[in-house]
């Protein structure tokens, strides 16, 4: 959907279906393509948001992901429902995993998603609350002077 | 090194992308594990993988590579090979193992991803 002050879609990413998995993300990916925006930055997004959309599969019940775009950024804020994340810090270190062999065999579960997704955004904030669910807020900015 | 090249030195069969032979690939990367190809591939990569399932292909679209070589004699199944149509990543199978055909490729002059990884 469109509105003044750019564009914001919702998508509903299901737990479980790996089958699925990706499917989001390619969404975006196809949206920003058409819109025409950088590659660079549709490359970083994609990437996180497939990382994000990847957790949610692997980890969570259910999730809602939001793109919004507007002149100057792209924002995509990922709310599920789930277990939770006890210990963020230690979440974030790279080869910290609680991947099951399903999700390895899946060629994911490596400790690598959430620091993949700090590195592709230019802020990126994480909340999560044990036994409800965790919430993250990507933001990479389409202006990318003074940015990374 | 032309995907043409790369179908002769690796023996490979192509599953899609017969008309896109002629296309050139600045560098490639071997993984299993798609964290990895995330984390580290790059624009362009040819990626050579053992990983057959609709995330080998979701994630190479994702990273925006060139084309995909799947070692042991693996191939996608038909759902993967209707998303890498629509995707147009052309996709081969080569009999040789992940570390041969990396080998392969590394000893005839195609770089791998690790020398330019300090770009974004």
């Amino acid at each position: 959907m469109s509105t003044e002050n750019g564009l914001s879609k919702r998508f509903e990413i299901t737990g479980g279906d790996f089958g699925k998995a990706g499917e989001v993300s390619t969404k975006i990916k196809e949206i920003l393509q058409e819109i025409g925006i950088d590659s660079t930055i549709i490359r970083r997004t994609a990437i996180a948001t497939y990382e994000a959309e990847m957790n949610v599969v692997m980890y969570a019940k259910k999730a809602e992901l939001t793109l919004h775009l507007t002149p100057t950024k792209i924002s995509i804020r990922v709310y599920d429902e789930g277990p939770g994340i006890e210990n963020i810090e230690v979440a974030m270190q790279e080869g910290f995993s609680t991947a099951t062999d399903e999700m390895r065999e899946m060629g994911f579960g490596a400790g690598l998603g959430l620091p993949n997704i700090k590195k592709n955004a230019d802020r990126f904030k994480i909340s999560s609350t044990p036994g409800k669910g965790t919430a993250l807020d990507i933001t990479i900015y389409l202006n990318q002077a003074g940015k990374k | 090194m032309t995907l043409k090249e790369i179908k002769k030195l690796l023996q490979a069969e192509v599953i899609y992308g017969i008309d896109k032979l002629e296309e050139e690939i600045q560098w490639a990367g071997g993984s299993d594990l798609m964290s990895d190809v995330l984390a580290f591939g790059k624009p362009g990569i040819l990626l050579l993988t053992g990983l057959t399932n609709a995330q080998s292909i979701r994630t190479a679209n994702i990273i925006d590579a060139k084309a995909i070589v799947y070692v042991r004699g693996k191939k996608p199944d038909k759902e993967g090979i209707k998303l890498a149509r629509e995707k147009e990543i052309p996709i081969f199978s080569t009999k040789y193992m992940m570390y041969t055909a990396c080998g392969l490729l590394f000893s005839h002059g195609l770089p791998g991803v690790s020398k330019i990884q300090n770009n974004k």
